[in-house]
């Protein structure tokens, strides 16, 4: 890990409330150049209002966001990304009947010139993208084929590596496993570890200790609005997480009536 | 496709395909089969019938032109996954505010011209504003356009005139700069030299003995094709073609990737009502006279045009070149039964049957591309 370099971005005593209720109640998290740092927490931990907090859909009600050792106000997500923080949802930005390359440059098409006209580089756009994608370990048909005969976790593989392209400092990733099987999600843990050896601050949302236990340097665990404590790697097991989690008590007795298969 | 230089290895989950399947999701497949069917069809059965010497093809030429130069519009349209049924509306509008402005009201034809296209450029854009703010299916909303827009053809000339099809446009467009853009013809020099040498037909007697049955390609044609090349230029080769694609294949996504998607839909509505003015200017420079009935139905031809094109009713997916073959279809039969003879009233029930065809053969190829089960 690179705790000797400051981290790339600091959220320290974030509260969000929207109206009467109190999603955050005071979250610190910071995240390091080159560190893949998990979210975890259940359903309703306040992961998705954090992570929006941060990509800037949000702005926080209270607490403040150091990126890059300077206060931050992101006034909408485009500043966010300009910024270099990106993010990767749930429901991926990827349109399936066009082709990769035509995808991986949606609203950032490279231009070239002639004459009066600006026009779609095609040839550079289907070499950058074919370039990127076999970084990432997938080997495209070409560049024209359709994103709708990719499988879940080459979507999410062709979105990492459009915004690592794109200069991501920060890459947030909103449960990019969710819904994938286990090759699939092997295949996406791989290319967080290959995103994060390049230097890139990876915050990876999950609700799935298996899965974060397998990339994350180190582990945060949000319940109900608020963090319960940050975890080097090595320093808990995967029974402590879940337990932390899920807030202890009624886990316990589940997992033991479901004889610890959860 | 382009070549890279180095061959990736080969990925042992990824199906070869077939050159044929590839063919396949082509959105043009279907427009360029079914063009070699209707030509051959034709071409066996109306081969003596005059369809296809110069008059005869001058004849479908400008049937399908009229056609492609809305297809072209709705094409666009559609693929950015939006719909206009007020296009036939549009057109006897725009006529009719021509011919107002120029008989009715005596101002000169090129300031009827840019007024009727600024209005109807403007009505577009309220289309697409209305649509982009309230967030109603476009096929409402135009739908309202259609009787709004018909209403006030009808109306405004009975107000004025108290009759429903004004006449003289010709005498107002002598000497005019810009009527002849839309009126005119082209090429007249190549026909006469064609005419010459005997290639094509010439009058064998009466005061015009010896000039060329055909005198030249009427502007019509002329747009059509201009509208054809920007359109698939446009779509294919440029930034925004990406984000027309993006804006129908699905807007929300498209927007969380910073394409400006309300923008490219109303630049699209915009392009519709340009297209159909074209329309109408150059069939109220042909005929001299604009009427309230003009342009009826014309929406949904443009549509049938469109999907017989490859294109999804759906957005996101469609080709210019494919939805200008429909309309080459739909003007080479339309007047080729005329030719051949067949109850005109047929043409109709083809119509409903190729049109049905190409939805089924579309929702295939949709499969196809994306996968789907």
């Amino acid at each position: 890990m690179t705790s000797e370099h400051a981290p790339i971005i600091e959220m320290r005593n974030i509260e969000k409330h929207f109206g009467s209720v109190i999603a955050l109640a005071g979250v610190s998290v910071d995240v390091f150049p080159g560190e893949c740092h998990c979210l975890l927490g259940d359903n309703g931990a306040g992961k998705s209002t954090f992570i929006k907090t941060m990509s800037g859909v949000h702005k926080p009600t209270a607490g403040e966001i150091m990126f890059e050792g300077k206060p931050m106000h992101f006034a909408d997500p485009r500043d966010a990304i300009s910024a270099g923080i990106a993010t990767v949802h749930q429901h991926l930005a990827m349109i399936p009947l066009m082709s990769v390359s035509r995808n991986f440059f949606m609203g950032n098409e490279p231009v070239k010139k002639v004459g009066p006209l600006k026009l779609f580089d095609h040839d550079y756009a289907n070499n950058v993208t074919m370039e990127e994608m076999r970084k990432m370990g997938i080997n495209l048909r070409g560049p024209d084929q359709a994103v709708g005969t990719l499988s879940g976790g080459e979507r999410q593989t062709v979105a990492i590596a459009r915004a690592v392209h794109f200069g991501a400092k920060v890459l947030i990733l909103d449960e990019p496993t969710s819904a994938l099987g286990v090759r699939q999600t092997a295949n996406v843990l791989a290319t967080i570890d290959k995103v994060r050896k390049q230097g890139i601050a990876v915050v990876f949302i999950t609700h799935n200790v298996r899965h974060a236990l397998a990339v994350g340097d180190r582990f945060t665990v949000l319940n109900r609005g608020k963090t319960l404590g940050t975890a080097q790697r090595g320093q808990i097991t995967p029974e402590e997480l879940q337990d932390m989690m899920a807030g202890g008590q009624e886990m316990v007795a589940l997992e033991g009536s479901l004889g610890g298969t959860v | 496709m382009t070549d890279t230089a180095q061959t990736p290895e080969q990925d042992e989950r990824v199906k070869e395909i077939s050159s044929f399947r590839k063919a396949l999701i082509r959105p043009e497949l279907g427009g360029i089969c079914g063009t070699v069917l209707v030509f051959l069809f034709f071409a066996i059965f109306a081969g003596n019938s005059g369809m296809f010497n110069s008059q005869g093809v001058l004849n479908w030429s400008t049937v399908s032109a009229q056609f492609m130069i809305i297809a072209v519009g709705a094409c666009l349209l559609m693929i950015a996954g939006e719909f206009d049924l007020s296009v036939g509306s549009m057109i006897g509008f725009a006529g009719m505010m021509i011919a107002i402005f120029s008989v009715s009201l005596g101002w000169p034809v090129w300031i009827a011209i840019i007024l009727a296209f600024l209005i109807c450029m403007s009505i577009g854009a309220l289309n697409g504003y209305i649509v982009i703010k309230t967030g109603l299916p476009s096929f409402i909303v135009t739908l309202a356009f259609l009787f709004i827009l018909r209403g006030f053809t009808i109306f405004i000339p009975q107000q004025l005139e108290n009759r429903t099809i004004i006449g003289g446009i010709s005498d107002a467009a002598e000497g005019d700069w810009l009527a002849p853009l839309f009126g005119g013809q082209v090429g007249g020099w190549f026909f006469e030299f064609l005419g010459e040498r005997g290639l094509i037909e010439v009058f064998e007697r009466g005061t015009r003995a010896g000039e060329p049955v055909v005198d030249g390609i009427p502007m019509l044609i002329v747009w059509a094709l201009v509208l054809v090349a920007f359109g698939h230029f446009l779509l294919t080769r440029t930034q925004f073609g990406n984000w027309i694609f993006a804006a129908g294949g699905d807007a929300e996504a498209a927007r969380n990737s910073g394409v400006p998607v309300n923008a490219v839909k109303i630049k699209m509505f915009i392009m519709t009502a340009f297209c159909a003015t074209v329309f109408a200017t150059c069939q109220v420079m042909e005929f001299g006279s604009a009427a309230a009935d003009r342009g009826i139905l014309k929406e949904f031809e443009a549509i049938i045009a469109v999907v017989i094109g490859g294109a999804l009713l759906t957005g996101g997916y469609g080709s210019v070149i494919g939805a200008a073959l429909g309309a080459l279809i739909f003007g080479v039969v339309q007047q080729g039964l005329f030719f051949t003879g067949v109850e005109s009233s047929l043409f109709r029930v083809f119509l409903g049957v190729i049109l049905l065809l190409a939805v089924i053969l579309n929702t295939y190829i949709r499969r196809l591309i994306t996968g789907e089960r």
